[in-house]
């Protein structure tokens, strides 16, 4: 555990002291709760096409792929006309494109975003190193399954996947949205002490609250 | 190349002299002569950038292999430093005073070949990995497939294609 996430005290500018407990104190201790759909189906499929309509990624390049993900922000494959957009921090995206390999300090990383991601939120693995490890099936670092720590709604295949790929995989992640398929997130809810033990698993100082919006 | 070494012979107990290209060499230097001679070619003979420092294991041997690339950039010429240590408790003396730069290198070797250098800052710090509870994995007895096997969950169905043997598949389909 991490120094600044202990408990301990605090003397305040006024000289008051005071005691901090960082874990229950800054960070939410409910675990993730099930969206369920609205009351009719029509209107749930209302919303999810709007859904649909609005992509926001989160920039976050876990590895390699991210590479592929420059071309699409710029005007060469320009995502945007497909109302596909980047956003700089986890709380203003819905959707986490893991792209590429990931180690597991990085995994850790991902994590953290992944949750503080405000519903409806969807995961893309990009690359065949998020399928079954790729090239990296041997290393000491890198997991093989991204779908054993994350809720992962599509796989794009290829080392890399060009950009084309990529914008074909957003239209099929659109597709899969406004069918109603997209559930990742209430599956992660719903799973969420076996996320949690394969997530713990590998990850060996896990110095964060269990759930951390 | 030649006759530094030729002057460098007369004041260290240098190894003989391997020549890789024109100005790239590299030589041997018994561990206690390595800090001399590294102030001596930094002050005396212009080699004033450490390129790198990286590790070898010979585990045949039972000896690490310590390399350092010094770099003299008005003279154009390369010059690694082999320094050979007992494997078993190995360690060696920092240069972090020598060049700072060196710190991060030795961080890196005490956490990927398990190599101390006492004195070096923050030397115990994590440096890549986080939360290693095994053995260093540059190690050449980490066995690095068994570990990933342990660790990290397979999807069935992966399939490999070795290219050796698809070629003799290929090129002798009855065998050859």
């Amino acid at each position: 555990m991490k120094e600044e996430l202990l408990k301990r005290v605090v003397k305040g500018p006024d000289g008051v002291e005071f005691e901090v407990e960082p874990l229950r104190d800054y960070y939410c201790e409910a675990p993730p709760a099930v969206h369920p759909p609205v009351y009719a189906k029509i209107v749930e499929d209302l919303f999810n096409w709007a859904r649909s309509q609005s992509i926001w990624i989160l920039g976050f390049g876990t590895g390699c792929g991210a590479i592929e993900m420059r071309p699409l922000m710029t005007p060469r494959f320009d995502a945007y006309r497909y109302g596909i957009q980047w956003r700089p921090t986890p709380r203003q995206a819905n959707l986490l494109v893991i792209s590429g390999y990931l180690s597991v300090k990085t995994l850790k990383r991902a994590i953290r975003a992944y949750e503080q991601m405000q519903n409806p939120k969807y995961v893309v693995g990009l690359g065949s190193c998020t399928i079954n490890g790729g090239m990296y099936w041997d290393s000491y670092n890198t997991i093989k399954r991204l779908d054993d720590y994350l809720p992962v709604d599509l796989y794009i295949t290829g080392c890399m996947p060009r950009p084309e790929a990529l914008l074909a995989g957003f239209e099929d992640l659109k597709k899969l949205i406004r069918a109603g398929k997209a559930e990742g997130a209430n599956q992660y809810a719903e799973n969420f002490d076996w996320y949690k033990t394969n997530q713990k698993r590998v990850i060996h100082d896990w110095d964060m609250p269990d759930y951390n919006w | 190349m030649r006759e530094l070494h030729t002057r460098l012979k007369q004041l260290f107990p240098l190894g003989e002299l391997t020549e890789q290209r024109p100005d790239l060499a590299f030589v041997t230097v018994p561990a206690a002569f390595l800090r001399p001679t590294l102030l001596h070619l930094r002050d005396r003979e212009g080699f004033t950038h450490l390129v790198l420092l990286t590790a070898v294991d010979w585990l045949e041997e039972g000896q690490f292999q310590l390399t350092y690339l010094l770099t003299n950039r008005h003279a154009a010429t390369t010059l690694g430093l082999r320094v050979m240590l007992p494997r078993e408790d190995a360690r060696m003396e920092s240069i972090h005073e020598v060049w700072p730069t060196a710190a991060t290198y030795q961080r890196e070797l005490r956490e990927m070949f398990g190599i101390d250098f006492p004195g070096s800052p923050r030397l115990h710090e994590e440096f890549i990995l986080e939360g290693w509870n095994d053995i260093p994995p540059y190690r050449r007895d980490f066995d690095t497939l068994k570990y990933a096997r342990e660790s990290y969950n397979e999807r069935p169905g992966r399939e490999t294609h070795d290219p050796a043997t698809h070629m003799k598949q290929k090129l002798y389909p009855g065998g050859a």
